[in-house]
């Protein structure tokens, strides 16, 4: 294979990751902060949206999961990560022998999401028989649980209460990084062996059965890769907001990771990252009018959900109208090509995932 | 420890319970559909009765039955709008339809009313105990029991002797058979959801009367526990679902009373733990349905 049949192989993580770059480039050189942050948070998006894909885009399974393993890496490690100083004023209460521990930024995010990759693996297994309704309520089970403990395990996360004082290792440029090698990570994930055997199970399980497939350990180690990815997401994140609480990882992050997977195409890596893209800039406009509102008084009691309800609609519609998100299951390429030349995988909207119309 | 007053208690909880059941499964059995969003009509329930009672000069009866015809029109108004267009379409996007159904009706009530809790005006008869054999009873507890007795029996006629009632438990049977025999789809699933608001407007009353305020955010604690009891009792059998409803009640109540207290706080993380090991182990829960037992594949 010479040099150039090797970069079209790879055509779309390199259409994507140029994509990410320019906007990148485009967001140092304004040199805005706000905007800085706005777009390093949506890399960080990307990152968890990109784990969420690998799970749910090659297997067919929604996972409500994924924010609890977020939730992992992010408080794992901060905790290694901190100064001994740090530690003692955010968290009195914390177990002795976890003051001391003081590591650089990488190993500790290494440690975080593996940390969230083995909690996936151990209790991940067995769910990985259920489909449906029972995997659904499982993994949301999985979240209660974990959120359950993070609130109430005050020895380790400081409770309810905010956990402060974590040094801020991420900047715009940290974020690209770690977006770039998960684009490649997850597209690769996508196009392995284990990642097709995993489509084939979601298209049609019993096929797929037939040729000696696998399912539950395809899913499995989509499971564990997509906690892996979850989990640096969630220690990128973590080391940039510096201060946060449990409850950053529960229902409300879970549905805007949702979203914007769904809006932008669950079945496709450029859909996640598409998604993201596009619910990010949504969400800053609906947000500044938000603000605007509230700082014009129009309310007595405070403008607020405006975004979400905005969010919520265009979810639905989404789901009523283009089922299969903005991109559905194709991925970006450069050159464009026509609609025409569709790709060769079936759409998978319908009648491929399990369970898709027994019912009507 | 266990005396009059607990075994009342429990009772009450598990009538409330079992309502609550009673709402998401009577959906499940039809659609596959995990509502996530009749948690949502709980917390408007709620807030009917923050309004009438606080800014009308109604009675509270017809406030309470006002509160249980919106969170029932709210619930076919949402079938209506978000869940009928996805139906056909796969489960995975009735789920997140319902997911998305759920946060608009959190949010909007956060931008209507106000992010804050608000006390809800309750009636005399909410606060008021009455001495039997010794123990001082809540009234809402009795009133809770007696609801529950009431909409059970009413629940079993309508499914029992009822045209729609058969239609109803034949669809949760075999729903795609039903058809074929010339039952309306639409008919049998807007039904299902309007009991599923009347059984959400009724435990919204009894929550409310518990707590006596309302927040956005009161749908998320019903919801969990429709979900334990629910997949306690086994999704499909609506009998499962009371009994899934009594059956947590006892577990929380004596957990309550046994485990140590630095242990109570997870309270909520054993009592999940439990719904996975159910759903492994048993799916077609503690107590199967005949159903379930008959049912090929």
């Amino acid at each position: 294979m010479n040099l150039i049949d090797r970069i079209k192989t790879f055509n779309t993580p390199l259409t994507l990751v140029a994509g990410i770059l320019l906007v990148a480039i485009l967001t140092e050189l304004l040199g805005i902060p706000l905007l800085t942050r706005i777009v390093t948070v949506m890399f960080v998006s990307t990152i968890l949206v990109l784990g969420l894909q690998l799970y749910m885009g090659n297997s067919g399974i929604l996972s409500f999961a994924h924010i609890g393993f977020m939730g992992i890496g992010a408080y794992t490690s901060v905790l290694l990560s901190m100064t001994p100083t740090a530690k003692e004023l955010a968290n009195s209460n914390l177990y002795p022998f976890l003051i001391p521990i003081h590591l650089p930024f990488l190993p500790s995010l290494l440690i975080g999401a593996l940390v969230a990759a083995f909690i996936a693996a151990v209790v991940g297994f067995p769910l990985m028989r259920l489909s449906d309704a029972a995997a659904v309520i499982t993994t949301f089970a999985l979240l209660v649980i974990v959120n359950v403990v993070m609130v109430h395990w005050d020895r380790v996360t400081n409770g309810p209460r905010t956990l402060f004082g974590v040094d801020n290792y991420t900047n715009l440029w940290t974020a690209v990084a770690f977006c770039v090698i998960t684009i490649f990570a997850v597209y690769l994930f996508k196009e392995s062996r284990v990642g097709l055997r995993l489509r084939a199970t979601r298209d049609d399980a019993y096929a797929a059965a037939s040729i000696g497939i696998n399912m539950v350990v395809m899913r499995w180690l989509a499971f564990v890769a997509s906690a892996f990815v979850a989990g640096v997401g969630g220690a990128l994140w973590a080391h940039f907001i510096t201060s946060f609480t449990p409850y950053s990882f529960y229902l409300n992050e879970t549905f805007v990771i949702l979203a914007m997977l769904v809006i932008g195409g669950p079945y496709s890596v450029s859909g996640a990252v598409v998604g993201t893209l596009v619910v990010t800039t949504a969400r800053e406009v609906l947000r500044a009018i938000e603000n605007q509102v509230n700082i014009l008084q129009i309310f007595p009691e405070g403008f607020f959900g405006f975004t979400e309800i905005v969010l919520a609609i265009v979810l639905i519609a989404i789901l009523i109208y283009r089922p299969t998100g903005i991109l559905g299951s194709q991925e970006i390429r450069w050159p464009p090509r026509l609609r025409k030349a569709r790709s060769a995988e079936p759409n998978p909207s319908i009648d491929h995932i399990p369970g898709g119309k027994q019912n009507v | 420890m266990i005396n009059l007053e607990f075994i009342i208690n429990t009772l009450s909880l598990g009538s409330l319970y079992a309502m609550l059941a009673l709402g998401l499964v009577i959906i499940y059995g039809i659609l596959r559909l995990v509502n996530f969003a009749y948690g949502e009509l709980i917390m408007i329930g709620g807030y009917t009765l923050y309004l009438l009672a606080g800014f009308s000069a109604l009675p509270w009866l017809i406030v309470a039955v006002l509160a249980v015809v919106i969170a029932m029109f709210t619930s076919l108004l949402t079938e209506l709008v978000a869940f009928r267009p996805v139906r056909e379409k796969s489960l995975t996007a009735m789920l997140i339809t319902s997911f998305a159904v759920s946060a608009l009706l959190q949010n909007a009530a956060l931008l209507i009313i106000s992010p804050r809790a608000r006390a809800v005006n309750l009636p005399q008869i909410f606060q008021t105990s009455v001495m039997i054999a010794g123990t001082s009873v809540p009234w809402r507890n009795i009133l809770t029991i007696a609801t529950c007795i009431i909409m059970l029996t009413l629940l079993t006629l309508l499914l029992r002797r009822t045209v729609l009632g058969i239609a109803l438990r034949a669809a949760a049977d075999n729903f795609r058979m039903t058809r074929m025999l010339g039952v309306p789809a639409n008919t049998v699933i807007s039904t299902a959801f309007a009991i599923s608001g009347i059984m959400a407007g009724i435990v919204s009353i009894f929550w409310i009367a518990r707590s006596s305020t309302v927040t956005p955010t009161l749908g998320a604690p019903p919801l969990l526990v429709a979900f334990v009891a629910t997949v306690i009792g086994g999704m499909r059998s609506l009998t499962g679902a009371v009994v899934g409803g009594f059956v947590y009640a006892i577990i929380i109540s004596l957990l309550g009373i046994f485990l140590p207290p630095d242990l109570l706080e997870f309270r909520e993380a054993f009592m999940f733990a439990f719904v996975i090991i159910v759903l492994l182990f048993r799916p077609q829960g503690l107590i199967s349905s005949k159903t379930a037992v008959e049912r090929v594949g």
